[in-house]
C-alpha cells in the first residue's frame, strides 16, 4: 500500500439473513483501525455486491452470512468479481459457516473464513497483512 | 418495609463492618476487580442490606402473586400449579421434515409448538423467487402456500396444541393459513391457541426483516390485533419482542425499555381503531431474552411485569385485571453461545433458563449447545428440552413462588431496572414515540454502541468468556453430528410449488388478488381478505407483491 491511501474495505451482507451485529462490529473495528469502510446494509444480491465492489474501488471485501446460503451465494459473488476483473480484491468471510465448507470456499478465492468469537484484532492484522498493492 | 430504628442500627453496623472488618481482609485478599457491574452497567456493591431497599413498599411494589403489580408472578400459585410451556423454536428444510421434528418434540414432552420459517418466507418471497436462491429451508422451514402449511401440520390436531409463529411482515398470511387449517380440521376458531410474533416495529431496529415501510407495517400489526380481538379470542395476536433487540446487541435495560415502548405504540395504534383497551390488552404478549448476568435477568423479568402493569393501569386506565398482565415467553440468549468448546453452552443455557424460571416466565425456549455452529441437531435439541425438564422436576425451584422475592440485591436491581427503563421510555415519548425514534436512528445507534462496547470488553479481557478469551483449547470436542440441510430440499420445494401452481384454480387466485389490492387501497382490515386468498392457494409471495405495490417497500436506514 502507498502511504497516502487508506485501505478501502466493503463489508457486505449477501442473502436474506438479517444478523448484522457481527458485520457492524467488524465495520467499526476496521474503521477504528484507520481503514475506510463502507457497509452495504442487508439483503444484497451477488450482483449488487460485485457492482459496489467495483464502483467503490475497494481493496478488501468482507462477506458476512449466517443463513446457511453461503456456498451458493459466495460462488456467484466470486464468479462476478472474476468477470469484472477484480481478482486482486482481498475477500474474506465470516458468520456461521461449517468448517467442512471452508476448503471449497478457499478454492474459489476466499482468502479466509472467520467463525464466531474471532477477535477483531485478528481481522485487522489479517487485512493489513494480506491486502494487495493496487495500481 | 423496615422499622426506622432497626434501619439506623443496620446502617451503623454496616459502617463499622466496612471500616473495620473489610479493609484488613482486603489487604490480605484483594478483590478480583476494582469495580463490579452488571451487563447494563449498573454498578454492583459488595453487599446489599435492607438499606438498599428501604423505600420498598411491600404492598405497592411487590404485592401478592396474581395481583397488581404482579412483581412476584402473574398467577396465584405459579409453578406449583402449571409449569411454564416448554416451547422449542424449530423448523428446517421441507414441511415434511419439520412436521417430523414437531412430532418428535411432542413425543419427548414438549408442550407447545414454535415454528421457525426460512428467510424467504419471513421476507415475503416464494421459494422460487430469485432472492430465495440458496436460502430455501436453510434457516427454517419453507412455506410458500397453504399447501406447505397443510403438510407442516399433518396429523397435528390444532385443538390439542398451541403454536407460536415467528413471523412479522407476512404474519397475517401465516395466521390466515393456520385459520384455514383449523377450519379444515373442524376446530372452532375461538379454540385456536397460539401466537403470531407480529411485532413489526422492532423489525426496523432489531430483527431487521422488514418488508414494508413503518406506517403500513404498524397497520398490518394492528389489523391482526383488531381481528383477533373480534374473532380469535384465544390467539395472542402479537408477541412484543425484546429478544431480537437484545441479540442485536442491546443491554438488559435497553431491551426492557425499547420493548415496553413498542408495547405502548401498539396499544396507542389499536386504540386509534376505536377499540377499548380492555378489549384487546389481555391478549398482548411479550418475548424476552435471558442473557448471562443471572440476577440482572431475574430482576428484568420482575421489573417488566411491574412496569407494564403500571403503564396499563396509569397511562391507559385499563380496568380488566388481565389487561395488566404481562405474559412472557423467554428464550435463552443465542449470542452468548460459543463456537469454541460448544458443550459448555449447556451450562450457559442452564443458568439462563433458571433465571427465566426464577423470573416467572410463562413459556421457555432453551437453545441447543450446537447453535453457534449450525441449526440444532436432534440430540442437541433433546438436551435443551431436558434442561428445562430437570429445572422443572429436579431442582425444587418450582415449589414456591418467586423464591428470590425479598432478596436485597434482587429487589434493588428490580427497582433499578424499572427506573432506568422508565427514563428511556420518557426519552422516547419526548422524541414523539417509537416511530419517530426509529426514523432518527435512535434505537439503531443505541444498540450498535452497546454491541461494540460488549465486544471490546471481551477483547480487552475485561469480560471473561470461558473457552473464547480464557481457558481455550486447541481442538474442540463436538459430540454430535451437525445438522446439514440437504441442497436437494430446495429442488424438492420448487417442484412442489410448481405442481401447486398448476393445480390451483387460476381464476380464484386472480379474483382474490384483485380483491386484496382493492381492500389494501381502501385501508380496510386485511385479515378477512387474506384468509380468503390463502384458501385459494394464493402464495405468500403473491400476496406480498400486491401489498408492496400498495404500501411501498422499506429501504434500510443504515446506522453503523
Amino acid at each position: 500500500m502507498t502511504a497516502t491511501r487508506k485501505i478501502r474495505v466493503l463489508i457486505a451482507k449477501p442473502g436474506l439473513d438479517s444478523h448484522d451485529r457481527g458485520a457492524k462490529i467488524v465495520a467499526r473495528a476496521l474503521r477504528d483501525a484507520g481503514m475506510e469502510v463502507i457497509y452495504t446494509g442487508l439483503r444484497q444480491t451477488p450482483e449488487q455486491i460485485a457492482e459496489t465492489t467495483l464502483q467503490e474501488d475497494v481493496d478488501v471485501l468482507g462477506l458476512s452470512i449466517l443463513s446457511g446460503a453461503h456456498t451458493t451465494l459466495f460462488q456467484k459473488i466470486m464468479k462476478l468479481l472474476r468477470e469484472k476483473g477484480m481478482e486482486d480484491v482481498l475477500v474474506f468471510a465470516g458468520g456461521i459457516i461449517p468448517q467442512e465448507d471452508v476448503p471449497a470456499l478457499k478454492k474459489i478465492g476466499i482468502k479466509e473464513v472467520f467463525g464466531p468469537g474471532t477477535p477483531t484484532s485478528v481481522l485487522i492484522e489479517f487485512v493489513q497483512g494480506n491486502v494487495k498493492e493496487r495500481r | 418495609m423496615f422499622d426506622e430504628r432497626k434501619l439506623q442500627k443496620i446502617s451503623k453496623e454496616r459502617q463499622r463492618w466496612k471500616t473495620t472488618k473489610v479493609p484488613s481482609w482486603i489487604e490480605r485478599h484483594p478483590e478480583r476487580k476494582n469495580e463490579f457491574s452488571t451487563l447494563s452497567g449498573i454498578s454492583v456493591k459488595r453487599l446489599y442490606t435492607p438499606e438498599d431497599v428501604k423505600h420498598l413498599d411491600y404492598m405497592k411494589d411487590l404485592g401478592f402473586p396474581g395481583e397488581y403489580p404482579f412483581t412476584r408472578g402473574l398467577h396465584a400459585t405459579m409453578y406449583r400449579g402449571r409449569l411454564w410451556t416448554m416451547r422449542q423454536f424449530s423448523g428446517f428444510g421441507t414441511a415434511e421434515q419439520t412436521n417430523q421434528r414437531f412430532k418428535y418434540l411432542l413425543k419427548e414432552g414438549e408442550t407447545g409448538l414454535s415454528i421457525a420459517f426460512d428467510y424467504p418466507t419471513i421476507t415475503g418471497y416464494d421459494s422460487d423467487h430469485s432472492m430465495a436462491i440458496g436460502e430455501v429451508g436453510q434457516c427454517g422451514v419453507a412455506v410458500s402456500s397453504l399447501k406447505d402449511m397443510e403438510t407442516l401440520f399433518d396429523g397435528i390436531p390444532l385443538d390439542k396444541v398451541s403454536t407460536s409463529m415467528t413471523i412479522n411482515g407476512p404474519a397475517a398470511m401465516l395466521l390466515a393459513m393456520y385459520v384455514a387449517i383449523g377450519d379444515k380440521q373442524g376446530v372452532p376458531r375461538e379454540k385456536l391457541d397460539g401466537t403470531t410474533q407480529n411485532d413489526n416495529l422492532k423489525e426496523f431496529f432489531a430483527q431487521k426483516l422488514c418488508i414494508f415501510p413503518p406506517k403500513p407495517s404498524l397497520k398490518l400489526s394492528t389489523d391482526i390485533i383488531e381481528y383477533c380481538a373480534r374473532h380469535l379470542p384465544s390467539w395472542n395476536p402479537i408477541s412484543i419482542s425484546g429478544y431480537h433487540i437484545r441479540e442485536a446487541g442491546s443491554n438488559a435495560v435497553q431491551e426492557l425499555a425499547f420493548t415496553l415502548a413498542d408495547g405502548i405504540a401498539y396499544v396507542e395504534s389499536t386504540l386509534e381503531r376505536g377499540l377499548k383497551v380492555d378489549e384487546f390488552a389481555p391478549r398482548l404478549s411479550f418475548f424476552f431474552a435471558s442473557h448471562n448476568n443471572f440476577f440482572e435477568e431475574i430482576a428484568k423479568f420482575r421489573a417488566a411485569r411491574r412496569l407494564w402493569a403500571r403503564i396499563m393501569k396509569e397511562r391507559f386506565t385499563a380496568q380488566n385485571p388481565r389487561s395488566l398482565w404481562m405474559r412472557m415467553h423467554v428464550q435463552t440468549s443465542g449470542c452468548t453461545l460459543t463456537a469454541q468448546q460448544p458443550v459448555n453452552n449447556i451450562m450457559r443455557v442452564t443458568f439462563q433458563s433458571l433465571a427465566a424460571v426464577l423470573g416467572g416466565t410463562q413459556s421457555l425456549h432453551t437453545n441447543s449447545f450446537d447453535e453457534a455452529l449450525a441449526l440444532p441437531c436432534e440430540d442437541a435439541v433433546r438436551v435443551a428440552l431436558r434442561t428445562q425438564q430437570i429445572i422443572a422436576y429436579e431442582s425444587g425451584v418450582t415449589d414456591t413462588i418467586d423464591p428470590l422475592g425479598g432478596s436485597y440485591y434482587v429487589e434493588y436491581l428490580t427497582n433499578e431496572m424499572e427506573e432506568r427503563a422508565m427514563r428511556y421510555i420518557d426519552r422516547i415519548d419526548a422524541m414523539g414515540g417509537v416511530a419517530s425514534a426509529i426514523e432518527k436512528g435512535f434505537f439503531q445507534k443505541e444498540i450498535a454502541d452497546s454491541a461494540y462496547k460488549y465486544q471490546k470488553e471481551i477483547e480487552r479481557k475485561q469480560k471473561t468468556l470461558v473457552g473464547v478469551n480464557e481457558y481455550t483449547v486447541e481442538k474442540d470436542w463436538v459430540p454430535v453430528e451437525l445438522l446439514r440441510v440437504h441442497p436437494k430440499v430446495e429442488e424438492e420445494q420448487l417442484g412442489r410449488l410448481r405442481k401447486m401452481r398448476k393445480e390451483r384454480d387460476k381464476w380464484k387466485v386472480k379474483e382474490a388478488l384483485d380483491k386484496l389490492h382493492a381492500e389494501a387501497d381502501k385501508d380496510r382490515n386485511l385479515m378477512p381478505t387474506i384468509i380468503e386468498a390463502v384458501k385459494a392457494y394464493v402464495t405468500i409471495g403473491e400476496i406480498t407483491e400486491v401489498l408492496r405495490s400498495v404500501f411501498g417497500e422499506y429501504r434500510e436506514l443504515i446506522v453503523v
